[in-house]
């Protein structure tokens, strides 16, 4: 795959994404105003350069510094959380699909109530009976309830994986089940799990302003969720605070919105029966090669992992 | 008759997800050390307000109404036992009100908001995704990035963005709660007139999002099949454009029943936000003020809701799926 394959979205998404992780990883460094410090009055006005070039907040703490520390609080939580879940998620439905037999049943029970039964319902149980949240109890929290529907996705396409004649031989040749595993079965998933990842990165960030906003947020750490949770409260929206929550919102859409479209340009990348316009059908004629068809699965295709994304990952695998 | 055997398995495994929400309800708050009681005491006692021999009264009213003196088995038994005489327990925050009436109050509200959400974006969005894959060229293109921006959105931005911008600045829209100061829900025209319009926002804040997503899913999944081999084959045949969008949208559709079933959890999620940011006096706010007093009986019975909304909204779309669907039936039944 050259570099020159990649689309425009493509391009436009990664941009994005780099900005994002330019904010939360140098922002810090160059506003050195301590996010918890207080810096003006209640509210106070944006005014030209320094800590309240976004305002004050509803204690007087710099929202530009409280907004850097934000996203990067949001990243580190997203990214524990989506690592976490699509590992389990990968792990339990490489196993169930690959075995077969009475451990699929019971993994592909476990999954299933699992997808039925809401996440929020059970992150907020949990949360609530935390002794304490921090930063890293909730990414755990998150992780660990979202990995359903990867499982069932990867579940569905390495079960198809197995039947084929490479598998065969591998046995043949006395390969072990973990190697059959790691270096026959993964390699047909890697650009699903791939994708697989970014939306559960994106949603797991989602949750976490979710959470926070319904009060359930980690304590003691500024978060783009929390900060909207003291906007709300203190009814900023009503007193036209605009600079209160338009960044923190602004944010978090970005976020998503770059994450959510370089899954899908990268989805057209990986799964080029979707592509549209001439350009590509021509390319795909000229290059005289048939890429090879996505696998099908069963799978009604991962539908967020119960945050607010309902978009499939790939429309390949929803027949 | 494999209709009926077909709707008895889905009714038995709903059951049978149900229980094992029952028992996550349950058990998620007693696994962890220290039992919910002492948690609650001590967060009213750290909270202050409320006078020692107050707490221990609260604390022992408590004890005997979850049983957290018996085993675990028998708590379960109680547990259930209270559930079905339809007794939620009383509320902690609002203390002598009982949980049942708080939530019979909020709950008229946020269906108010989601069912028509979920009904108007689900059918909007598919009908916006197949025409954009149908049509292409710049429609296609708009309505792709446009749909796939709304669904990046997530609800409560846009809530609050159109609260700022409709309702705090040009000032078009009431900003906050159901229904004007002073009038109460009756049913009548003068407070439908009243209450609509502070509907609106969350309503479209919710629904905007949800064709979004509908619209996304809808597009790629015609696009599929518009590249597969009885559509060629039509087109070879000189079948007339018409007849073959028919039949690639009804293909096209039937995934999207399941991807509805998905996406509900989702969207009653998002509402819950949505419903926060204008203090829409449904579960979502009730749901937000009990996190905020610590009332236990009171989120175990929203978050207990939630789990029979999604699952009977879930078991509704995998009926009508397997109704519309002769293979899905087939295969269910193992006949296939």
């Amino acid at each position: 795959m050259s570099l020159r394959g990649l689309s425009l979205r493509f391009w436009v998404a990664a941009t994005l994404v780099a900005f994002v992780f330019l904010v939360a990883l140098v922002g810090p460094l160059i506003v050195s105003t301590n996010p918890d410090a207080t810096v003006g009055g209640l509210y106070e006005e944006p005014q030209c350069c320094g800590a309240l070039i976004l305002g004050a907040d509803n204690e007087g703490q710099s929202v530009i510094s409280n907004l850097v520390y934000g996203t990067r609080t949001s990243l580190i939580v997203g990214i524990i959380a989506g690592l976490i879940g699509t590992a389990i998620g990968l792990l339990v439905g490489l196993v169930a699909g690959y075995r077969g037999g009475w451990v699929d049943d019971v993994l592909s029970a476990i999954v299933n109530v699992g997808l039925a039964i809401p996440v929020i319902v059970i992150v907020i149980l949990v949360s609530v009976s935390l002794p304490q949240r921090n930063l890293y109890t909730l990414a755990l929290v998150i992780g660990f309830t979202g990995w359903f529907w990867v499982a069932r996705a990867v579940r569905a396409q390495s079960s198809s994986i197995r039947t084929r004649e490479h598998i065969d031989v591998a046995k043949l040749s006395g390969a072990g089940f973990w190697s059959i595993l790691r270096r026959d079965v993964l390699p047909y998933l890697l650009s699903y799990v791939v994708m697989a990842g970014i939306l559960q990165i994106s949603s797991a960030i989602l949750f976490e302003s979710t959470l926070s906003m319904l009060g359930l947020g980690a304590s003691g750490t500024t978060s783009l969720g929390t900060m909207l949770y003291w906007a709300i409260q203190w009814g900023s929206v009503r007193t036209g605070a605009w600079w209160a929550f338009i960044p923190p919102t602004l944010m978090l859409t970005l976020i998503v919105f770059s994450f959510l479209l370089l899954q899908s340009s990268l989805n057209e990348v990986f799964n080029p029966r979707l592509r549209r316009g001439r350009a590509a059908r021509k390319k795909a004629a000229k290059e005289g090669t048939e890429l090879e068809t996505p696998i099908e699965g069963d799978d009604a295709g991962p539908v967020g992992s119960g945050g607010f994304l309902e978009t499939p990952v790939s429309a390949g695998q929803d027949r | 008759m494999a209709l009926a055997k077909f709707l008895g398995r889905k009714v038995a495994w709903t059951l049978v997800v149900f229980f094992v929400a029952l028992l996550l309800n349950f058990l998620l708050p007693r696994i962890i050390p220290g039992n919910p009681v002492d948690a609650i005491v001590g967060g009213l006692a750290r909270g202050g307000g409320t006078g020692g021999e107050q707490l221990e009264q609260i604390h022992q009213h408590y004890m005997q109404e979850f049983g957290l003196d018996k085993p675990l088995w028998q708590q379960f038994f109680i547990y259930i036992g209270n559930l079905l005489q339809g007794d939620l327990g009383t509320s902690f925050g609002s203390y002598p009100a009982s949980v049942g009436s708080l939530i019979s109050q909020a709950l008229p509200w946020s269906l108010a908001i989601q069912l028509p959400a979920i009904l108007i974006g689900w059918i909007v969005g598919n009908l916006l995704g197949a025409l954009a894959a149908f049509k292409g060229g710049w429609l296609d293109r708009g309505a792709f990035i446009g749909s796939l921006f709304l669904s990046s959105v997530p609800p409560f931005a846009l809530a609050i963005i159109l609260l700022f911008v409709v309702g705090a600045q040009l000032g078009l829209l009431p900003i906050g709660g159901a229904y004007s100061f002073g009038l109460t829900p009756e049913f009548s025209l003068a407070f439908f007139g009243d209450a609509i319009t502070y509907f609106w926002l969350p309503f479209w804040s919710l629904v905007l999002v949800f064709i979004g997503g509908q619209a996304v899913g809808m597009r790629s999944m015609a696009i599929y099949e518009l590249g597969s081999d009885y559509v060629n084959y039509n087109r070879g045949l000189g079948v007339k454009e018409g007849h073959t969008i028919r039949y690639i949208f009804r293909n096209a559709m039937l995934p999207q029943f399941t991807g509805l079933a998905l996406s509900i959890a989702a969207i009653v999620t998002g509402g819950l936000i949505v419903e926060l940011v204008f203090s829409y006096p449904g579960l979502g706010t009730l749901l937000f003020s009990a996190i905020g007093t610590n009332d236990y009986p009171l989120i175990s019975a929203i978050t207990l809701l939630i789990t029979i909304a999604v699952l009977i909204a879930n078991l509704a779309a995998d009926v009508l799926t397997g109704v519309i669907d002769p293979r899905i039936r087939a295969a269910e039944t193992g006949e296939r």
